[in-house]
């Protein structure tokens, strides 16, 4: 869809003010219903696509992204704009500089249209964690878009973007893509820079790109990707163009099945996987079973892991630089809060810290820092902390050996369809199970990408099923292409 | 199950005020994912090292030069504080 609307662009049959606008137009029709956004970005869209207009008339080249429109996940700090995180914590925080994949897009000169809804701090598995709005899948709006990214996938998913970014901890982009029917990109740990995404867990967080077709995703990982000194982090990469490496051919490529994660499917998404599993042999791949013996610990290490990093990143939310404060309440709501273990902090500061982030954060995002701070906390971080890394360690191992057999890992994106708005909400670990497939990517730091391979039909709705292919480190062109072959072959 | 005790500790700790009823809630949930946690027990791993960085990747250096930005950004940060008095970040009395 980029590649169609850039050559619309340099062939003047549009200009990008008129795009932008038609986009805008489709947001104030739809986006009452969908809630995909919480900020829109009219004043820098607009002068991004006169900008980009301006280099077309003079006949200047302009980059792939030049003048297209996009949106951004609202945990991407974008220069002078609102940055909430979806959290009323950050309910005024204005973001004073550009995150490093948001300068890279002003470089493209890519136009962006606004701020994308999530759960809270990215916790969560349907964007019903949101502080100030739900977002309704496309397919189905009764249905949630699943989460954590769910306005960046929405916003694609009904037109309201022709791509976005999000960020994916455990599969906040996959999970989302596949349950609305888009494909979306997590990339190697190092791959992206983190700088200006607000952090939820540092050893595990990732920004990648959503968008309705692979080669779309290729484009745009192509303009974030790269080292960058404000992310130690961050691998070497050149200036890789990954959208030259999809050949629409893996004749001989070997892709493994583990056994772990299919053992349990069932109905649907059994006979559409197994489907897909035809058709990758129709096109010249060799699949095969293999086993991740420590896939069953992935959920509670991943959980371990990541609510200990949350728990250390979220402290910097304390009512005093930025965000929320909440100050010289006439009663303390935190009253019952001991004194005894802070070391003599005086009981004003000590409440202005307790009484705002009660009042500031919601109860999941609270919940994830409670389980992080008693997995941190003297006598626990053995048993809790350092097991997990460990057996992270093992679950690294099995990738390791896996990948000296195959050359892709692939399984369902996520084990059920999109679910009802409010079904899982009173239940934390019902919730957390929904992960299973997604995060092993993010324990082992390896390359995923959720892209569609068929429908179950619920109520007479067609209801998007999501495969995912995860790669070696740093191998993106050949996930991208794996997934970009099964896309062209219809 | 966690005791009222031990959410409270952990509540401060986490520099997050509770109520009554909050630490019901907690203790109800927080146990309940602790013994999720629990299937960690039955692996071994003796001998494994924990993961440091899961790329492997080893130090990243930069030259050692500090670089002057000036006032670039400072009205932009400043304006997020919550409370400011003479340009400086008001925090309740330490001492």
């Amino acid at each position: 869809m980029i590649r169609d609307l850039h050559q619309k662009l340099i062939n003047k049959e549009i200009t990008s003010v008129e795009l932008t606008e038609q986009y805008f137009s489709v947001i104030e029709e739809k986006d009452k219903e969908i809630g995909a956004y919480l900020t829109l970005t009219k004043e820098l869209a607009m002068q991004q696509a006169r900008f980009v207009d301006e280099k077309i008339s003079k006949g200047e080249e302009i980059d792939l992204l030049a003048g297209i429109p996009c949106a951004i996940k609202d945990n991407l700090c974008v220069d002078g704009y609102r940055t909430t995180a979806g959290s009323k914590i950050l309910d005024n925080y204005i973001a004073p500089y550009d995150a490093t994949v948001i300068k890279r897009l002003k470089e493209s000169a890519a136009v962006i249209l606004g701020k994308t809804n999530m759960d809270e701090f990215a916790m969560g598995s349907s964007t019903e964690n949101s502080a100030y709005q739900i977002t309704r899948n496309p397919v189905d709006t009764s249905r949630v878009p699943g989460g954590s990214s769910g306005g960046s996938i929405a916003a694609v998913a009904a037109g309201e973007a022709v791509w976005s970014l999000g960020t994916d901890t455990g599969g906040s982009i996959r999970q989302p893509a596949s349950l609305c029917g888009v494909v979306g990109l997590k990339p190697t740990y190092g791959r992206v820079s983190r700088s200006g995404a607000i952090a939820m867990a540092s050893s595990l967080d990732q920004i990648g790109p959503v968008a309705t077709s692979v080669e779309d995703v290729a484009i745009i990982l192509s303009r974030i990707s790269g080292q960058d000194p404000m992310d130690a982090t961050t691998a070497r990469s050149g200036d890789k163009k990954y959208e030259d490496y999809l050949t629409g051919d893996i004749t001989g490529s070997i892709i493994g099945v583990p056994k772990e994660y299919v053992e349990s499917l069932e109905g649907e998404i059994k006979e559409v996987f197994e489907k897909s599993l035809e058709k990758f042999k129709s096109l010249g791949a060799k699949i095969e079973t293999i086993s991740l013996p420590n896939a069953q610990y992935a959920l509670p290490t991943y959980y371990i892991i990541m609510t200990s990093e949350v728990s250390s990143n979220l402290a910097r939310f304390d009512g005093i630089k930025y965000g929320l404060k909440v100050n010289d309440l006439s009663e303390s709501v935190s009253e019952l809060n001991p004194n005894e273990n802070s070391n003599a902090i005086p009981r004003t500061l000590l409440e202005t810290y307790l009484d705002t982030r009660k009042i500031g954060f919601g109860d999941e995002v609270k919940r994830r820092i409670m389980l992080g701070t008693y997995a941190l906390s003297s006598g626990y971080y053995d048993a809790y902390y350092v097991k997990a890394q460990k057996v992270r360690a093992l679950i690294r191992k099995d990738f390791e050996e896996a990948f000296k057999k195959v050359d892709f890992i692939y399984s369902p994106t996520t084990p059920e369809v999109a679910f009802k708005i409010g079904e899982k909400t009173s239940d934390p670990l019902k919730m957390y199970l929904g992960d299973i497939y997604t995060v092993t990517a993010n324990m082992a730091g390896v390359p995923a990408i959720s892209f569609p391979i068929g429908f179950q039909t619920v109520e007479d709705k067609d209801l998007p099923i999501g495969g995912q292919i995860m790669g070696k480190w740093f191998d993106e062109e050949g996930v991208l292409n794996v997934a970009h072959t099964y896309e062209i072959n219809k | 199950m966690l005791s009222k005790e031990e959410i409270l500790h952990i509540a401060t700790l986490a520099r997050i005020g509770v109520t009554e009823k909050d630490v019901e809630k907690y203790q109800h949930d927080l146990s309940e994912i602790l013994d999720y946690f629990k299937k960690l027990e039955e692996v071994d791993v003796e001998d494994v090292e924990p993961i440091g960085h899961i790329t492997g990747m080893l130090n990243t250096f930069r030259t050692d030069k500090h670089e002057d930005f000036g006032l670039i950004g400072k009205e932009a940060i400043m304006k997020n504080v919550p409370e400011i008095k003479d340009g400086c970040i008001k925090v309740k009395s330490v001492l």
